[in-house]
Order: structure tokens, then sequence, then C-alpha cells
């Protein structure tokens, strides 16, 4: 160790503390210093695990002070014997099956999930079955959604000639499109995909428009300046300067492709928990209804989040 | 027939339709730039700088006459005339090397992707910006943006570097910094300069000469004036000269004097 310049203290007990200078030369600090400095009491340790389920702890705790509230109050209103809208209590008594049972005559392996076909099926079954239909419309929508929104988001001419044509479609309601997809594809499956691909399909077309015609003039010039061509100008500016835009869309597109499936399974009987509220209100299964309405309010916002969070994901990827 | 400069901007003129019939910005603009020089455009706000600056850039189309570059007409725009933006506009969703990297990549043909990095990288440390090669432009401050900037138009090895006003957005000591690298950037590169600038003392420290705009509508010209401070500069010995006291009074005169901001005149 060399030796420390004059001016500094070295009391020979003061080692405990030092700071490496430049020159690598360690100087300790005077004593006095480190008695003078104070230190604040350290919290005892808190595991990372207990701290993040103290953090989920307090987001949820009042959702289900609300949830609970509710429940009391929805029993205290319905609870008497004259009531004539089931109360919290005889949904549970007489759905007991319905709820406890929902994956009743589904298979789900590692590899492949199967549901019983017709007959007694749980309503797990039911949402899957759903489920998979809204896979194929959406999937369809997102597509041909994407692509004619980049259509009309970069051509004025395209814009002018179609968007008139999107506003009016996309008010036009899912059962009201039941007839027409009926009578354009005359079988069950494909209408009732048809249903749900145009439910979804306008939210998308127009996010996306607006997303393309939003591109800041300044990525434009970078691009101009860059002489990027067009392939790459639509996958390095144009992709990642709408994806936020198009997410938007896709995220509403999702939300109202779930809409759209109690419309189709009313064409498409037999499976789907379209056709089990149906199936259940013609038997006059109320409490039935209700399990399943919850089931399709907990799938639309899990959906709902999927979406949003590969939208986060793309978007951070860029 | 006459030799032409390097960069000859001949007979600009730029009119734009607007709903109360034709707006003139530039009325006949006529410039010569050697190689290697740097020129300052300077003028007040709505002059029709940047709209001459867009018009060497390819990005306006002049209404008439015509800009040769190297005795080529240009009228697209193309990497052989980089733009260093006033926002910088760099792409939020690509890291600092990545938007580098896309410049490089259109501009050097042939060259192996080791060396396209090493380039890229090359440019980053000019602007002292190597550090922060893997951020991206939302976790920069402004000068440390701007400096990604200027990095991405030099590592294009334009034939002429044209900056649009690349302080404008920054704070005083921010904009001296910049300044400095820009000097040091010169010094190395003597690369062909068009900047635009508000600010006269940024003009005359940087520029071999200032070139003074007339008020628009229909800006012209007003004065071009030679600095004939010494190269390589260096801001501190540069501002006791008489060279700078002169160009930065004629610059002064010319503005606030001859050619006042129309914005205080009607005040």
């Amino acid at each position: 160790m060399a030796s420390p310049s004059p001016g500094k203290t070295n009391g020979p007990s003061a080692s405990t503390g030092g700071s490496a200078t430049e020159l690598g030369v360690i100087l300790p600090y005077p004593e006095e210093a480190i008695a003078r400095r104070s230190f604040e009491p350290v919290a005892a340790p808190v595991h990372p695990l207990i701290r993040s389920l103290r953090s989920v702890a307090a987001n949820v705790t009042p959702t289900l002070l609300m949830v609970g509230a509710l429940l009391a109050f929805w029993q205290l209103l319905c609870g008497s014997l004259d009531a004539t809208f089931p109360s919290p209590l005889k949904v549970w008594q007489e759905s007991h099956d319905v709820i406890v049972h929902p994956f009743k005559g589904v298979e789900i392996g590692l590899t492949h999930l199967s549901i019983q076909d017709g007959g007694d099926v749980g309503i797990a079954g039911h949402v899957l079955t759903s489920l998979g239909r809204v896979l194929i419309g959406y999937s369809i929508a997102a597509v041909i959604g994407v692509a004619l929104g980049i259509l009309i988001g970069q051509s004025v001419f395209a814009f002018r000639a179609l968007d008139p044509l999107f506003q009016v479609l996309r008010t036009v309601p899912p059962l009201a499109w039941l007839p027409i997809s009926l009578a354009i594809f005359q079988q069950a499956q494909p209408s009732a995909i048809f249903l749900i691909f145009i439910t979804a399909i306008w939210p998308i077309i127009l996010n996306t428009a607006v997303g393309v015609q939003t591109i800041p003039a300044a990525y434009r010039n970078v691009a101009k300046v860059l002489a990027l061509n067009p392939v790459e100008y639509f996958a390095r500016i144009m992709l990642p300067a709408t994806v936020p835009h198009m997410f938007t869309g896709l995220r509403i597109g999702v939300g109202m492709s779930w809409l759209a499936i109690v419309a189709a399974e009313m064409v498409q009987g037999g499976t789907g928990v379209g056709f089990f509220i149906w199936d259940s209100y013609n038997s006059s299964l109320l409490t039935d209804t209700i399990v399943a309405l919850i089931w399709i309010g907990m799938v639309g916002f899990a959906l709902d989040r999927m979406v949003a969070l590969a939208g986060r994901i793309i978007g951070r990827a860029g | 027939m006459k030799q032409r400069s390097y960069l000859a901007l001949e007979g600009i003129s730029v009119e734009f339709p607007t709903r109360a019939g034709r707006f003139c910005a530039l009325d006949g603009i006529d410039l010569e730039v050697d190689k290697g020089q740097f020129v300052a455009l300077i003028g007040h706000s709505g002059c029709g700088k940047s709209t001459l600056l867009n018009a060497v850039a390819g990005l306006v189309k002049p209404t008439r006459g015509a800009i040769f570059l190297d005795g080529e007409l240009v009228d697209v725009p193309g990497p052989d005339r980089a733009v260093v933006f006033q926002d910088h506009s760099l792409l939020p969703w690509l890291t600092v090397e990545e938007n580098v990297r896309l410049a490089v990549d259109k501009t050097a043909g042939g060259k192996s992707k080791a060396e396209r990095k090493d380039w890229v990288i090359h440019n980053l440390e000019l602007v002292q910006m190597a550090h922060a090669a893997g951020k991206r432009p939302g976790e920069l401050s402004g000068g440390m943006k701007q400096r990604v900037g200027i990095a991405r138009a030099i590592a294009m090895n334009p034939r002429v570097l044209l900056m649009d006003e690349p302080f404008g957005a920054l704070d005083a000591l921010t904009r001296a910094a910049l300044q400095d690298v820009v000097m040091n950037l010169q010094a190395r590169l003597n690369n062909t300069v068009l900047m635009i600038t508000h600010d006269v003392d940024e003009a005359v420290l940087l520029a071999d000469r200032v070139v003074m705009m007339t008020n628009g509508p229909a800006a012209r010209i007003g004065e071009d004036l030679t600095v004939s401070l010494a190269r390589p500069r260096n801001r501190l010995e540069a501002i006791d000269t008489v060279e700078y006291a002169e160009a930065r009074s004629a610059v002064i005169h010319f503005l606030h004097e001859r050619y006042r901001n129309p914005a205080t005149l009607a005040a």
C-alpha cells in the first residue's frame, strides 16, 4: 500500500472503510467521519415472493370486497321465497352440478383435447368449443382486417371508396347478419364462423387504417432520405409504427367476436356456450344461464388481456 | 460553359397552393457551395429556410429551378444527402445501434456484416454515443438523441450533410456541447454541410459562410458572409477574435436592422 498524502488522516485503527482512488490507492476514512454518519434503521429483509404477494393482495382485495358486497346485496334482494329471480345461494344449489363439474365430457391430455360429441357436456367443454370457433373466425378477421386497414390507410382512393361502406356495415349487429350468413353458406358451421368474422373485422380495419394514416411525417421523411424500398418501408417503418393502433383494433375485435358467439351458436346448435345459454333458457334453467354468463364474462376478459399482452410484447420487440 | 460548383442551386422557387391562391415561399434562390464548405442558413422564422433545405434533400419539389450536386441533377430524396432533423426522427422501436444500422445497410453496399457493425460503432464513437448502442431513443436525453441523429447521418457517408435546426430544441449548455461535436466532426471529416439555424453564435462559430435570408414570403438571399476564422476552431479561442466579433455584428445587423423579425414589427 502506497503511503497516503500527508493531508489525510491515517489513524491506524481507521482501516475498516476506504475508497479506491484512480491510482488504486486505498485511503482510509477518518474514524470521526465514520462516527458522524448516522444510519437509518434497516428494515428486516422481506422475501421478494412475499413482497409480490403483498402487492397482489393490495390490488385484489378491493375487487374481492366489492364482489362479496354485491353477492350479499343480491342475496338480500332475491333471497325471499317469492322472488322471481334466483339468489346466489339458489344458483349454487340448483346449478351445483354445472358449477363444480365444468369439465364433464372433456378429455384434456398434453397433446390432445377431445370433447364428447353431444350429450351431457360440462360448461367448460362448451366454452372450449366456442373458443375454437372464435379462434377460426377471429383469425380470418385479423388477417383480412389488417390487410384491408393497411390498404385504406395507405391509399386515399381506396379510403374514399371503402371507408363509407365499412362505416355503414360496422353498425350492423351480429344477429342481423344471421339470416344473410345462412343464405350465403347454407351450412351451420361456416355461417357461425362468418358471423364471428363479420363482427370482429370492422374495428380491426378501422384502427389499422388510422394507425397507417397517422404515421408521423418524420418517419416518412426518414424513409425517403434513406430511400427505403416499399418492402423495407412496410417492414421497418409502417408495421412497427402501426402496431399500437393495430392492437387496439385487435383487442376490440376479440371482444366483439366473443360477443357474436351467442348469435353464432343459435345457428349452430348442439354445442358451445351460446347454445348452452339458449338451451338452458328453453329448459327454464335460469340458474344455469347465470353460470354461463359468468363464464362468458371471465373468458372474454381473459381473451382481452391475452391480446393486450401480445400487443405489448410485439410492440416492445419492434 | 460555366463550371458548376459542387452543390449548385439555380433559380430555386417554391410555391405552395393554398386556399387563398399560390403562396410563394422562395423566389429565385441561387446558391453555390464548394466541396467541404460549411454553410449556415440564417433568417427569421417563416422565411423558408426549411423549405430550401428540404428542396436540397428532395423532400420538397421546387416549382422552378434545379439543384445540381457534383454536376448531377438531384430531384428525389436519397442517402447521398443525409438529413439531421430538428426532432432527431429516430425510430423509437429500434435501438440506437439499429437506427444507425438501418442507414448503414442502405448505403454500405458490398460491405460484410462485421464491417457494417464496426462502421456503426465507429460513427457512434465519433459522437461519444457508443456506450448507449443498445438503448432505445426513449431512454436518452434530447442531446443524446441528436448525437445519434448526427451519427446516423454521417454514417451514410453523404455527399452533402443537411442539418435542419439540429440544436433548436436543446438547452444552451447541451447545444454548446453538440456544437463542439459538430466542430470536431468537421475538422475530421470535412463534410460539405448546409445547416439551418436561428442562433447567430452557432452560425458564426460553425460555418465558413453565413447565408442570410430575407423575410418571407418570396424570400431571397439577402447577404452572403464569409467567416474568416481559422480552422480547426475552438470555441474559447474563437469568441475573442476580431473576425468572430465582426461576423457576429454583421449578422445581427442584418437580422435586427435591415430585416427585422416580421412578428416584432407587427407588435
